[in-house]
């Protein structure tokens, strides 16, 4: 009889500390020694990890009431502004976002040295932050300035929301053009020098799950050393993408609108980034455990760097400017041995996630589940899958005649 | 034999062609790692000398003539395993290995006694966990 199984009857045996719980790296082993059939019967869950650059990351704060009241018109914290256009005493630190007096790429390339990750990261690590805000001053919210010093502990909430995270698949990038290039993809050396990538490949968590069969509204998962859950489809997600016949995206694909109790992380999953050239940004540890419902659900988990392929993309044009150019795939496991082959050149691979935190990742994961600590859910609402019908839209370039402020002329 | 040295120079030593006469009378290979000349013209050079013992051992004894001071160049880059998160990008720049990523686990090495201070990684480290640290004294 083939292989079934609910989400109660996992959550039962993780409860009483009899389920089988693998990583996404291990179960590939589990399947070459037993196949398919047997790993799918023996295994009930899978954890995968990833760990790397997400800029789409923020934060909510409620930071308290001052007295007398202040309505929060711009705030920063050590110096890097929140933005605080919600109620009085919210704000969201962006990920990105960079210190009021940074010098960006004035002097180019720019170092980017403190922005809101850092910020983020030092907020988890418990250290102090000067808090500074203004208002315009109101009767219900009379002061006009705040400029102390908190703690994580000092805050009512401080909850992770990040728009766009775990992205299914990613570019390898290279440069055609004849100068160095610094982007979110790291140094790009010009003449296709070198070629950057970023996915943790058959340990990423929307590569085990391609169809998002298990993966929805609702997810439990880790999130920055903590518990989160999946919000909502991320943005730019884009499922109805070329895949290959194992189901993987060969593209850009999915990704996922992470929440999470900031409170209960750990500064070593959320890490402060600068990219020299760039920017600042924030590397988030995201691992999301998949449930072995049937043997189409193992087959998924089982896949192996070699079936991985993601497509060359030129960042001296093809990128910046947006123009089409057909270079072929990167086959993930070639990425990973630290050279690829580029139309007959031996080429040296720089990647941007990190492999061994993704595969920590994945082992606490393991772990929390095998202590029955951390039980499975089942999505409230699928995300969008490969069948949607999802446009992929530009800005449109229209003149703004006839319109002030963006409202029609009387 | 090869080895990393600092060298300090007055004026009147930056004035002359060392470089050029080590390359070219002693037959030494030389990869300078980086220099710097103050307004005063005194100034310092870090730089990789090899060649045979004997060309090594004249041209250093050149340089003495001329009164410059040489020192043997201490720790230099340090890499910081609590700040690094292993990503790897920093092995793609090294010249020399001295930053290494062992493929099977894909975990980042730093091999100091590889390290020629070309400064590459500390450019690509998104974590800012690669330091470098020069032992440079005021010119003499």
């Amino acid at each position: 009889m083939a292989v079934q199984k609910s989400y109660e009857e996992i959550n039962e045996k993780i409860k009483k500390g009899e389920a089988v719980v693998v990583t996404a790296e291990e179960v590939i082993g589990i399947v070459a020694e037993k196949g398919y059939e047997k790993a799918a019967r023996e295994i009930d869950v899978v954890t995968t990890g990833t760990f790397g650059p997400m800029c789409s990351s923020g934060a909510f704060i409620n930071f308290g009431h001052s007295n007398p009241r202040i309505k929060m018109k711009k705030v920063w914290l050590n110096g890097v502004e929140a933005y605080s256009g919600i109620a009085a005493v919210d704000a969201y630190i962006g990920a990105a976002q960079l210190a009021e007096n940074d010098p960006e790429n004035k002097v180019f390339p720019g170092r980017f040295v403190y922005g809101g990750g850092h910020v983020i990261h030092d907020l988890v690590a418990g250290q102090e932050i000067r808090l500074e805000a203004v208002g315009y001053g109101t009767d219900c919210y009379p002061n006009r300035k705040v400029d102390t010093v908190i703690t994580l502990d000092d805050v009512n909430d401080a909850f992770l929301f990040n728009p766009r995270n775990a992205y299914q698949n990613y570019n390898c990038a290279i440069n055609l053009g004849d100068r160095t290039l610094y982007t979110y993809m790291g140094i790009l050396k010009p003449h296709v020098g070198n070629a950057g990538y970023s996915t943790s490949g058959q340990l990423s968590p929307l590569l085990n799950d391609p169809y998002y069969r298990t993966i929805g509204i609702g997810t439990r998962i880790f999130l920055g050393g903590g518990i989160g859950y999946v919000a909502w489809n991320g943005t730019q997600h884009h499922p109805n993408v070329l895949r290959g016949e194992n189901g993987v995206p060969m593209a850009t694909a999915g990704t996922l609108t992470l929440i999470g109790d900031l409170k209960g992380m750990d500064p070593n999953w959320l890490v402060g980034l600068s990219y020299i050239g760039y920017g600042a940004t924030m590397a988030v540890g995201v691992g999301i455990p998949i449930p072995i419902l049937d043997e189409e659900m193992l087959r998924y988990t089982a896949v192996k760097d070699e079936d991985i392929y993601c497509p060359i993309v030129d960042y001296s044009e093809g990128y910046p400017y947006c123009k089409p150019m057909d270079l072929g795939f990167a086959n993930f496991k070639e990425l990973k041995s630290g050279r690829i082959e580029i139309n007959g050149k031996s080429v040296v691979t720089t990647p941007q996630s990190s492999y061994p935190r993704a595969k920590q990742i994945a082992e606490i994961l393991k772990q929390w589940i095998l202590k029955g600590e951390f039980e499975l859910t089942r999505p409230v609402a699928a995300l969008p899958s490969a069948d949607a019908d999802i446009v992929f839209k530009s800005i449109p370039e229209r003149i703004p005649n006839g319109l002030v402020n963006g409202r029609n002329k009387k | 034999m090869k080895n990393k040295l600092v060298c300090y120079f007055s004026a009147a030593q930056s004035e002359q062609p060392i470089i050029y006469r080590l390359i070219k009378n002693y037959d030494l290979i030389i990869n300078i790692l980086k220099a710097d000349i103050n307004p005063q013209k005194e100034g310092y050079l870090v730089m990789e000398l090899e060649g045979s013992k004997e060309s090594y051992e004249a041209g250093t004894r050149f340089m003495e003539g001329l009164g410059v001071v040489m020192e043997p160049l201490s720790e230099s880059i340090v890499w910081n395993e609590q700040i690094c998160i292993q990503c790897g990008a920093c092995a793609s720049f090294c010249p020399t290995e001295a930053l290494a990523i062992e493929r099977e686990t894909m975990e980042v090495s730093f091999y100091n006694d590889k390290c020629v201070v070309c400064g590459m990684c500390l450019e690509c480290c998104p974590t800012r966990a690669i330091n470098l640290y020069f032992e440079i004294k005021e010119a003499v």
